[in-house]
């Protein structure tokens, strides 16, 4: 296969339409090395997923032959650097299906993108014993930053209850919208348990009552298929990272009336039109939120990434996993004193559990060992885990690179520990 | 990199069936520990009687490595001078770390721990209780200095990271 030819999509599939995970896995290069002498099980995609080489050379080749600043020169290398970092955002753009690239702002991430709300929306839009929505199972960022400009506006944050299976309780989030309610921020997939919360439903309830709606995909955008428009959410964060592509960048889309309305968050360069000592007027969206050098080349490893998924497929990568959730949820049974934490009905390929008499960093360290690596501790999400009474639990989570064999390697490293604990 | 080496059969006893668990009170100085990393955290009391350690309680969550070390801790440190339980805490830290003057001094059955250093993730385990202690005693001593009984309001909070 000629490495500069792009892969077509359906070398991916077999003839029922299925993901061949061996064809995808050589596409990333890390996952040929060794974890302890072993070769690698990497079951840790929530928390970072790996970099296919398309995003790799993607990278590499702006850096060697393209690199200057963008929106800056009219040399040739700074025009060939902002047409590549444009074109980033119009196929995330493209991925989203945002309108328009004014919705689509470059952030660090998505902690970065909800900061960017809660400063920006929040301190115009919160005041004293107004109300901001969240939920029981949300990831830190989700959380923090929503308490900082409710403390800062005398506001207040409430959380919805959840169900005893880890999804959310919806009659129970329903009762806690009311005229104090500003804002309802959810996760559309949650990163402790793997629940998919009906985020379609929460949004219509939340119009019903006139609420604008952020959702923090950072754990969906990878697994589910991500239309804005049709979801009609008024803001929407993602990392890079979680979805093959690079660390420092991710993006937050917005509803094009509420971003032109909310006053720039971080001032400095690029997003300014004139600049007096007196005063400055502002860019344009979405430059009016990109102050200072963006991330220039994270931003194009992005766009490759989301070319690639494409490329695949999402329905055929979110049919690979789900295939992996049923087979590893049910072979992990086998596993003497195993308990799943967090069983929805509808659930994304990431599995929380406990082992009865082992803590799970003890079960990470015993994992690394075999060379399976997975996420022990809190997940970032320690409401979630005081809600079912727990410290932290160890997780597998599935990618389009895992195959049946991981599952295997995972359960046969979890009855090393139990040999170990007895 | 063999797991063997970590769980010794000293550290899984010691994990199963923890000594001096549990609380004093009163108690002549206490102190909280938090391993941010995996949210585990460690309570610590003790009574001073005789410029010694006389009695020493710990509970909390935490792993296996956690909880056997500061079993192993509790048994090692009751009935030593302050100065000595100084001078083993140092020790410990050498130990756990490989520093340079790495087991100087025989430290009996807190050999079973020369294994976490293997596993740099978790040596935090490892010297959580140690660095709690060392608070816990910092305080009493910062406390007796000004004269002020300890107050457990007052707790020091400790992290290791």
């Amino acid at each position: 296969m000629n490495a500069l030819q792009p892969v077509a999509s359906d070398d991916y599939l077999d003839q029922q339409g299925a993901l061949i995970p061996e064809r995808v896995r050589a596409d990333f290069p890390i996952l040929a090395r060794e974890l302890n002498g072993r070769p690698l099980v990497y079951l840790d995609s929530a928390a970072s997923a790996q970099q296919p080489r398309a995003v790799l050379n993607a990278i590499n080749t702006y850096a060697t032959t393209t690199h200057a600043n963008v929106h800056r020169g009219v040399h040739g290398l700074s025009q060939a650097a902002t047409s590549a970092f444009e074109g980033a955002r119009e196929t995330v753009r493209r991925f989203i299906n945002a309108r328009s690239t004014s919705e689509i702002i470059f952030t660090r991430g998505t902690t970065e993108a909800i900061n960017l709300v809660t400063q920006s929306w929040g301190h115009a839009h919160l005041g004293a014993g107004d109300e901001v929505l969240i939920t029981h199972l949300e990831h830190h960022a989700n959380i923090v930053p929503w308490q900082m400009a409710c403390a800062a506006r005398g506001a207040r944050l409430v959380a919805a209850p959840l169900t005893p299976a880890g999804e959310l309780d919806f009659p129970g989030f329903a009762a806690l919208l009311n005229k104090r309610t500003r804002m309802v921020a959810v996760a559309q997939v949650s990163n402790a348990l793997g629940t998919v919360l009906p985020v379609a439903e929460i949004i219509a309830l939340a119009h019903q009552h006139g609420i604008p709606v952020l959702i923090d995909g950072a754990q969906a955008i990878a697994h589910q298929g991500v239309d804005v428009q049709a979801l009609d959410c008024d803001f929407y964060a993602f990392s890079g990272h979680k979805i093959y592509g690079p660390t420092g960048i991710g993006v937050l889309y917005g509803r094009e009336s509420l971003l032109a309305a909310m006053p720039p968050w971080q001032g400095g360069g690029d997003m300014i039109l004139t600049v007096a000592i007196e005063s400055s007027t502002y860019n344009a969206l979405p430059w009016k939120f990109e102050a200072g050098t963006p991330n220039i080349s994270g931003a194009i490893g992005l766009g490759a990434a989301l070319d690639y998924l494409d490329n695949l497929g999402r329905a055929a990568v979110s049919r690979h996993e789900q295939r992996l959730l049923t087979l590893a949820t049910a072979a992990l049974q086998a596993v003497p004193g195993l308990h799943i934490v967090g069983t929805a009905r509808d659930k994304s390929a990431v599995i929380s559990f406990t082992l009865d008499g082992v803590h799970p960093h003890d079960i990470g360290t015993i994992l690394d060992a075999e060379g399976v690596a997975i996420r022990t501790g809190h997940h970032c999400a320690m409401p979630v885990m005081t809600y079912f009474g727990l410290a932290a639990t160890a997780r597998a989570s599935f990618a389009c690179y895992n195959t049946s064999a991981d599952v295997d390697r995972l359960v046969a490293a979890l009855m090393r520990v139990r040999e170990v604990f007895g | 990199m063999d797991t063997r080496d970590l769980y010794r059969d000293v550290i899984l006893d010691h994990n199963r069936s923890p000594r001096n668990f549990g609380r004093l009170d009163p108690a002549d100085a206490a102190a909280v520990g938090h391993n941010p990393l995996c949210g585990d955290s460690l309570s610590l009391t003790l009574r001073v009687a005789d410029g010694k350690l006389s009695e020493m309680r710990f509970n909390g969550q935490g792993c296996a490595i956690s909880v056997a070390s500061a079993s192993l801790m509790s048994e090692a440190v009751t009935g030593k001078s302050l100065a000595d339980v100084t001078t083993l805490y140092h020790d410990v830290h050498a130990l756990l770390t490989g520093g340079q003057q790495a087991a100087q001094r025989p430290l009996g059955k807190l050999m079973a721990l020369s294994g976490v250093r293997e596993f740099p993730a978790r040596v935090k385990c490892a010297s959580l209780c140690w660095h709690t202690l060392n608070a816990a005693l910092e305080q009493r001593a910062a406390a007796s200095a000004a004269a002020i009984p300890a107050q457990a309001a007052a707790l020091p909070a400790v992290s290791t990271e």
